[in-house]
């Protein structure tokens, strides 16, 4: 299958290793990875923290730019989410109906990696290797607005030699929320301690997720604490071989 | 103004001081963060059980979301419909376009009865028009019946929950309350949840029998048949309702439902979204004046109409105050309800409040949240919280004019709507490889390390690589 | 404009600027409608009672007065008040208990009392009125008087007719009346199994106004299989222009407390339920 890799702007930019990771797992499957160079950002910042008709254009590049895919797949729940539940609305209450229709065609085509992975492939069995003691924080937008459910949990459970232990209070949000954690960075921190607590209290060496902005948060305040638990994405598990 | 359409906005006590200040302090208080942490784990973990139960609560939630609609899309002739039956029956019905003409209203008709006493059961609606601070200034003194209304009250302290107003408070708190504020009260009162309901048994039992004008609110008002429904668990809002022989009922115009019949749906969804229990305790149905009482129904706007008028926001007077989302949500958690500085505090707080005021009386309610949805999927009436604090969002930032925030904003839109002016943006990461080491971004830099940008973007690589 | 067109029309211009104004979908009721689950489980209907810690027995038709009887007599009910219309046996075997308990030359007047109580008891209720329950709550007022010195109660049953004028002495003799009572005995409109909930019409004669079963520290309700059904929206159907009504699930309780639940506050501090079985 020829897979259009949604690689969002934070991986770009800052967790280039996640992109390499997703490229790397989807090839040693059997896939075709193409990465269309149009491609920017979703623009769920500028939607969600108050800016929508800024978000306008980005949301016209970002379908633009995936016109031709058949299959759009992105490491991250909350950019997924933004491109499935968002960009057509948007569109639509701004007034462009042609953007909104060609927005919910890119939505349709638009999948989690773990949704890609269970529901179109059909496989929980990667192949991988990480012998490592792992706990998973299911992010909020994973979960409640795709609706991901088990499936990271699968993928984790079929990987060899992993020690996967339960998250206490696994749902709960971690307090980043995009711009809520600087408009309300004390709040944010709050939940942050709370998420780390739990991290903590599972003694696992890995903490995993979906979506990198939450990693970056959670991981940022276990490295503050100088914890030594690595944040790394699911992809980058799955992608690990012996 | 910035409510919707220059729809005139509510008053009383829906504003406070700014989220992100009140919250801080809040966060600050341990044992408030004990106790919050310690009531909501416990009522969540009741209501996820009860609302299990039920095999067809989808469909209940979906039937509550539709009724509700239905009322807001032809409010105006179930209010007509409602006052009609009310009438008929001989109930009294008043209107009230604001917080300050409600509370006219009611200090008129208690001031008519002589009474220097009134007892109250549990409202919302009366908190949010600011009722006792207004009966007090005609001399009436208001005695809240509602165990934990009673306890804000003595405690001279302000409600942070809509069904558990002194959730904040923990047994022992409640204790020296009682012991330092309850007249003739034992010295030797224990903690003991049992003896300090006890202790307000006996306290109120007296008023019961001899106050005899009533304030309610209403969880329903039927427009079909006017019969107005209260839910409750301790008996206070039965003794009141039954025994005073004048009753006044300050009710929400969005309260009601159009057919008896719907009670069928809201009798499921609100006992087990809100005290997590299959049924609460007391029920009480009356239609028209009952036993020989005389009975006033006031319909208060108060901003609902403003609320109305926007189609993004209007879901929000769908809410029938259960309370599933305070409970749920981990920023009501921790920061506790006064921190929204609101009658109605937490997720449908942050959505109701902004809309009933004007955006601009509450502009930091909408981003008083991290947009985690768990509100929008425990509600029993399906508001979508989360869409709609993004659109508040939206009138928020609209009502100003160009600050530092939509500067870089409409910049950062401007480079990320083309990919050859966002990588050159995003390899300037370099740069920031440096900066990150050295200059703190405020908010972020408290309590988290910023991530290393690396030394190639990954589509750098992508395109070296292939 | 007075406020009542005022806000009339202001929801008129907020529906006008509303998407879809006038024409919300119709509702969909695909949850259990009524009648489409049968009659309600008298198992569960005990278990979901015993839930909220409610005392349950449930009995055989002819059991019913025996049943009462304990239940009054392990309660230590001196005094009781009953709806005018529950069925006279109901009480019966309580007030023979009480009758044979009493001293030789009480007994005799006692049990006249308590012939004459299920004599009275007979549906005549709709013609009793104002000036017969003035009567009655006077004579509370006295026995609640009485009670409060050393002296035995002649007539331990009063029968609180369902349509009490509120206002002046008759209330206030009502509510000390309610107050030296013990215990109150009611039936009931409709039960609902799943949630464990017994409705009261208070314009029923075999359960009395609201205030009869609300100040009495104690409750006993005698629910017929029938009248037991499956779920919430069946008993909504039977309760469809009854006026005022109340539903009981348990007894009195909060969780005002750091959400734990206590039993008792203002309410009856115990609910007990007397089912009774269908033998046909």
């Amino acid at each position: 299958m020829r897979v259009a890799l949604f690689v969002t702007c934070l991986v770009d930019g800052l967790f280039p290793d996640v992109g390499k990771a997703t490229v790397r797992l989807l090839e040693r499957l059997g896939h075709e990875v193409v990465v269309p160079p149009a491609q920017t950002c979703c623009g769920q910042m500028h939607i969600n923290t108050g800016y929508p008709g800024q978000a306008l254009p980005v949301i016209r590049n970002h379908v633009e730019a995936f016109e031709h895919a058949d299959v759009i797949v992105a490491p991250s729940g909350s950019c997924a989410g933004s491109v499935r539940h968002q960009h057509a609305d948007v569109a639509r209450k701004h007034g462009d109906a042609k953007l909104a229709e060609a927005a919910a065609d890119t939505a349709k085509r638009t999948y989690e990696l773990s949704e890609f992975l269970v529901d179109v492939l059909g496989v929980t069995d990667v192949g991988a290797y990480f012998p490592h003691r792992v706990t998973y924080h299911p992010t909020c937008h994973s979960l409640r607005v795709l609706k991901v459910g088990d499936r990271p949990l699968r993928l984790l459970r079929a990987v060899e030699g992993i020690d996967l232990v339960e998250l206490p209070a696994a749902d709960t949000c971690c307090g980043f929320g995009g711009t809520f954690a600087l408009k309300n960075s004390d709040t944010s921190t709050a939940m942050l301690g709370d998420k780390m607590s739990a991290v903590l209290s599972t003694k696992a060496g890995v903490l995993t997720a979906g979506d990198s902005s939450c990693l970056m948060h959670i991981g940022g305040g276990l490295s503050r604490l100088r914890s030594g638990v690595r944040p790394l994405h699911l992809a980058q598990i799955l992608e690990h071989t012996r | 103004m910035t409510t919707f359409l220059g729809m005139p906005a509510g008053g009383g006590n829906l504003t406070g001081e700014p989220f992100p200040q009140a919250a801080r302090e809040a966060l600050g208080n341990a044992q408030l963060r004990r106790n919050l942490a310690k009531a909501t784990g416990t009522i969540r973990a009741k209501r996820a059980n009860v609302v299990g139960e039920l095999p067809d609560w989808a469909q209940l939630r979906a039937a509550g979301a539709a009724i509700k609609d239905d009322v807001l899309a032809n409010l105006d002739e179930y209010l007509l419909r409602f006052e009609e039956a009310l009438t008929s029956r001989g109930t009294h019905v008043h209107w009230a376009r604001d917080a300050e003409e409600a509370n006219r209203i009611v200090t008129d008709l208690v001031r008519a009865t002589g009474t220097r006493e009134v007892i109250k059961v549990k409202s919302m609606a009366t908190v949010e028009i600011g009722l006792n601070e207004a009966l007090a200034d005609i001399g009436v003194h208001a005695v809240e019946t509602d165990l934990a209304e009673l306890i804000v009250q003595l405690g001279k302290d302000k409600s942070s929950h809509i069904l558990v107003p002194a959730i904040h408070r923990n047994r022992s708190e409640i204790r020296d309350i009682f012991r330092r504020e309850m007249p003739g009260v034992d010295p030797g009162l224990t903690d003991d949840p049992r003896a300090l309901a006890e202790a307000a048994r006996r306290h109120l039992r007296h008023k019961f029998m001899t106050v005899d004008v009533a304030i309610s609110g209403a969880n329903f008002g039927v427009a079909e048949t006017g019969s107005l429904v209260v839910v409750e668990s301790e008996g206070n809002g039965r003794m009141c309702l039954t025994l005073p022989r004048t009753l006044i009922s300050v009710v929400g115009i969005e309260k009601l439902v159009p057919r008896w019949q719907d009670l069928e749906v809201f009798l499921q969804l609100l006992p087990r979204s809100s005290t997590g229990e299959r049924m609460n305790p007391y029920t009480s149905v009356w239609t028209g004046p009952t036993e020989g009482q005389t009975s006033h129904v006031v319909l208060v706007d108060n901003g609902r109409t403003a609320t109305l008028a926007d189609p993004d926001g209007r879901a929000a007077l769908r809410c029938i105050r259960c309370s599933a989302c305070l409970n749920s949500c981990p920023v009501y958690e921790r920061t506790g309800g006064h921190a929204y500085g609101s009658t109605y505090p937490g997720p449908i707080g942050a959505v109701l409040s902004p809309q009933l005021t004007g955006v601009d009386r509450n502009p930091t309610l909408p981003f008083a949240s991290s947009l985690c949805g768990v509100c929008y999927d425990v509600c029993p009436v399906a508001i979508d919280i989360p869409s709609m604090l993004v659109h508040l969002r939206e009138r928020v930032v609209s009502a100003k004019r160009a600050t530092p925030e939509s500067t870089a904003m409409r910049a950062l839109a401007w480079a990320m709507s083309d990919a050859r002016r966002w990588r050159r943006l995003v390899r300037l990461g370099k740069f920031g490889r440096l900066a990150s080491r050295h200059v703190p971004l405020p908010g972020w830099s408290t309590a988290r390390d910023l991530p290393q940008p690396p030394k190639e973007t990954f589509r750098d690589w992508w395109e070296s690589s292939r | 404009m007075s406020a009542r067109d005022e806000v009339l029309a202001r929801v008129r211009r907020a529906k006008v600027s509303g998407s879809g104004s006038g024409a919300a979908a119709p509702v969909p009721r695909e949850y259990r409608a009524a009648g489409t689950r049968g009659p309600g489980d008298l198992e569960l209907f005990a278990e979901r009672l015993r839930d909220y810690r409610a005392e349950v027995r449930v009995v055989d038709a002819d059991e019913v007065p025996t049943a009462v009887a304990a239940a009054l007599r392990e309660r230590g009910a001196r005094h009781i008040v009953t709806a005018p219309g529950i069925p006279p046996e109901w009480t019966a075997g309580w007030a023979a208990e009480q009758a044979r308990a009493a001293s030789a030359a009480e007994r005799a007047a006692a049990e006249q009392v308590a012939a004459a109580a299920a004599e009275q008891a007979a549906p005549q209720v709709g013609e009793q009125v104002a000036a017969a329950a003035h009567e009655q709550a006077a004579r509370g007022a006295e026995r609640a008087a009485a009670r409060s010195g050393t002296a035995e109660l002649s007539d331990p049953i009063g029968r609180i007719e369902s349509r009490v004028p509120l206002g002046g002495d008759a209330r206030e003799a009502l509510r000390e009346m309610l107050e030296a009572a013990d215990a109150v005995v009611t039936g009931c409109h409709v039960a609902v199994a799943e949630t464990g909930t017994i409705v009261l019409d208070h314009d029923a004669a075999d359960q009395g106004p609201r205030a009869l079963t609300l100040v009495p520290d104690y409750h006993l309700v005698v629910v017929r299989a029938g009248q037991v059904v499956a779920g919430v929206p069946d008993a909504v159907a039977a309760l469809a222009g009854v006026r005022t009504q109340t539903w009981i699930s348990g007894p009195s309780a909060t969780s005002d407390i750091e959400l734990e639940r206590v039993e008792g506050v203002h309410g009856p501090r115990t609910l007990e339920v007397v089912i009774v079985r269908d033998t046909q």
